[in-house]
């Protein structure tokens, strides 16, 4: 019987059994940042510990990062300490820190791929639930907490429980203006965001085959949207081509013969899953939330769904969520006035994301009334922006162009809404609060509808608007 | 580390009504402008808890009746969304022993289980007894047996499901893995040897 990558990797990556009867995993590459870092480090200095591994350990700067000006010291004293520790952190453990001055710095799943330390056939892990982005290259990635940062740091290893794997197929043609993100999020409403608890997902079949890697990663960078601890695409050529060459990556000999230790690591043709789902692409049309979890999504020519007709389970969550995001059941969203444009994100903030928006952005300008903002997911991002003259596609559209970071995604540096704000935002979570006002409110879309959104002024369908 | 075993946990309870509660709820990330997880527990719920002016909004945990609660009773899908370990930070240090709730999301289930804080899982016929029970009589001391799995309050007593290796850990005291793990760093170093990291460039 054929074995899934999953299993394949966590079996060649098992130190053994635990007391407790988890099992003990080697990380083969550990990702961290200034937030859920430093209490990491202070445990560590606590036990007196080192760290055992410094050259698998990887550091960035990405969620408090100011992304309008870049002088230090940050006008904000805690965001500018959180910096100030994360670089001695890694100057006392020899850790890689991919700092502002370095020009490789970004958000932490942006910055993995892009320097080719994420690879196929291995496990990692950050303190940052998005961490499932890495699987698109068909590795095995896990979001963890602080103390399990420590445990990687001291052990390179973390305990942790098998998972089952869950295959989604996809098969079928995207329509055009459908997208990645309009896939999971298509997949999250129809799974829920707790169907995935247990479980992996492997996302494959013809439609997940023929996606760029960068698509690859917004599917696998919501998997924890929808509850499953971690997703992955199984490595093909189009994995190899993107990371050839790559820093980080094997050179000469060591290339060859790393292609043929990925190729094996892929799901065998008999391999068996705990379960199955099949999507078919050609129905998905593009995607829009209208609540406050990713789940509650409609198509953009649907109508909210009425509570009541919801499954019972949903009820209550959905009527908060009409509160909040004060709709009505039955209300389209094509219409819905917006007042802010968030273009970025480990979800959708790869060059791939700005090149495709600034096909339609040409020549257009933002809705006036609106505060757009185009956050690049890392300085290599914004570099080959710039060299494409995309930078200026956005600009002269009336975007706000700002350095690389995580930004409005969570609000934990200055970009943040204001009051009861509605934002149209190729983000990841529209939980209440997340975009920094407790009283905001989120719209999750993909990025060439928050284009559509931006030049507007309200929720549109970006195949109107740019028809 | 040796750790005492938790067994049992007792105290009174608050009732933080709904599903999903997620962790930006639980603690807004403008709140992790932080390098330790002190001063956590005082913006735990922050939003629900206080108005944008920083004017209450009398939750639950507010409430004088339940001052001293170290019991959270919730509903379904508990803590999802991020890995942020100052969720259950801050509940310990808003001075919370356990959680009670529909189901728990996976991330915040195992930090939270790290750090000696039971999370255990009731169905919602059960949980709204309770947590109408506390809110009626918020004196109800409210157990929660680890060994039996069941939770006990007034005349209320009811089964409760959580992962065995979770509760097996609380039970021996061996929630935190990291002397497991530092035991095992020969067998680690032989396994690292056979798997390459990024190449340095």
């Amino acid at each position: 019987m054929g074995k899934t990558l999953f299993q394949k990797v966590w079996d060649r990556h098992a130190v053994g059994q635990l007391p407790d009867g988890s099992t003990q995993l080697f990380i083969g590459t550990h990702l961290i940042h200034e937030v859920t870092s430093p209490q990491a480090f202070g445990m560590l200095r606590d036990l007196g510990l080192k760290v055992a591994f410094p050259q698998r350990t990887f550091a960035t700067v990405d969620h408090i990062v100011p992304t309008d000006q870049r002088v230090e010291p940050f006008q904000d004293t805690l965001a500018d300490a959180m910096i100030k520790e994360l670089r001695k952190n890694c100057a006392d453990f020899g850790i890689t820190f991919f700092d502002i001055p370095s020009g490789k710095q970004g958000i932490v799943h942006i910055v993995g791929p892009e320097q080719g330390i994420t690879q196929p056939g291995t496990t990692i892990a950050c303190g940052d639930s998005h961490t499932s982005t890495h699987g698109a290259f068909g590795a095995v990635a896990f979001g963890i907490g602080t103390s399990q940062v420590r445990d990687v740091l001291a052990t390179q290893t973390m305990a942790l429980s098998p998972l089952k794997v869950r295959k989604i197929e996809v098969r079928g043609k995207l329509g055009p203006g459908v997208y990645a993100k309009d896939i999971i999020l298509h997949v999250i409403r129809t799974l829920g965001v707790n169907g995935g608890t247990g479980f992996a997902y492997e996302y494959a079949g013809p439609t997940i085959a023929g996606l760029a890697l960068e698509e690859r990663m917004t599917i696998c960078n919501m998997s924890i949207e929808g509850g499953a601890r971690a997703g992955y695409v199984n490595p093909d050529e189009k994995t190899f081509a993107y990371l050839r060459g790559r820093p980080y990556c094997p050179k000469g000999k060591d290339w060859d013969a790393a292609i043929l230790e990925w190729k094996k690591v892929a799901s065998d043709p008999d391999a068996q899953y705990d379960d199955v789902k099949v999507f078919d692409a050609a129905e998905i049309r593009p995607t829009v939330t209208w609540g406050i979890n990713p789940g509650q999504a409609i198509f953009i020519d649907e109508a909210i769904p009425e509570p009541e007709k919801l499954p019972v389970a949903d009820r209550a969550s959905a009527k908060e969520a009409l509160e909040h995001m004060k709709f009505k059941a039955g209300q389209r969203l094509a219409g819905q006035p917006i007042q802010v444009a968030f273009f970025g994100s480990c979800t959708n903030a790869r060059v791939s994301d700005f090149v495709e928006a600034s096909k339609f952005l040409k020549g257009r300008r933002v809705a006036p009334g609106v505060r757009a903002i185009a956050v690049p997911g890392s300085q290599g991002v914004t570099k080959v922006c710039q060299e494409m003259g995309i930078d200026r596609i956005f600009k002269d559209a009336g975007f706000d162009w700002r350095e690389a970071g995580c930004s409005m995604c969570l609000g934990m540096n200055p970009d943040q809404l204001v009051g009861d704000e509605i934002c149209a935002s190729s983000s990841n979570r529209n939980f209440k609060g997340r975009q920094g006002s407790p009283t905001g409110r989120t719209i999750l879309m993909s990025p060439v509808m928050v284009a559509a959104a931006a030049v507007s002024g309200k929720v549109s369908d970006a195949r109107q608007v740019f028809a | 580390m040796s750790l005492a075993p938790i067994k049992k946990v007792t105290g009174r309870a608050v009732p933080v009504e709904g599903d999903d509660i997620d962790t930006d709820r639980i603690i807004p990330a403008r709140y992790m402008r932080c390098v330790t997880f002190d001063g956590l527990g005082e913006h735990l719920f922050r939003d629900v808890r206080f108005t944008p002016e920083g004017k209450s909004k009398h939750h639950p945990i507010d409430q004088p009746k339940h001052k001293g609660a170290t019991v959270l009773v919730s509903g379904m899908n508990f803590g999802c969304g991020s890995s942020r370990e100052h969720a259950p930070q801050a509940i310990v240090r808003a001075g919370f022993k356990a959680v009670i709730a529909g189901n728990f999301a996976e991330i915040f289930f195992g930090n939270s289980t790290t750090l000696g804080l039971p999370c255990v899982a009731a169905q919602p016929s059960d949980l709204q007894a309770l947590s109408k029970l506390v809110s009626e009589r918020p004196e109800t001391e409210v157990e929660i047996d680890l060994e039996k799995l069941r939770v006990k309050a007034g005349s209320l007593t009811f089964p409760v499901a959580m992962k065995p290796i979770a509760q097996q850990g609380l039970l021996a005291g061996r929630y935190d893995a990291i002397a497991d793990l530092l035991a095992n760093l020969p067998k680690v170093n032989a396994l690292a040897s056979r798997i390459p990291g990024p190449t340095v460039p």
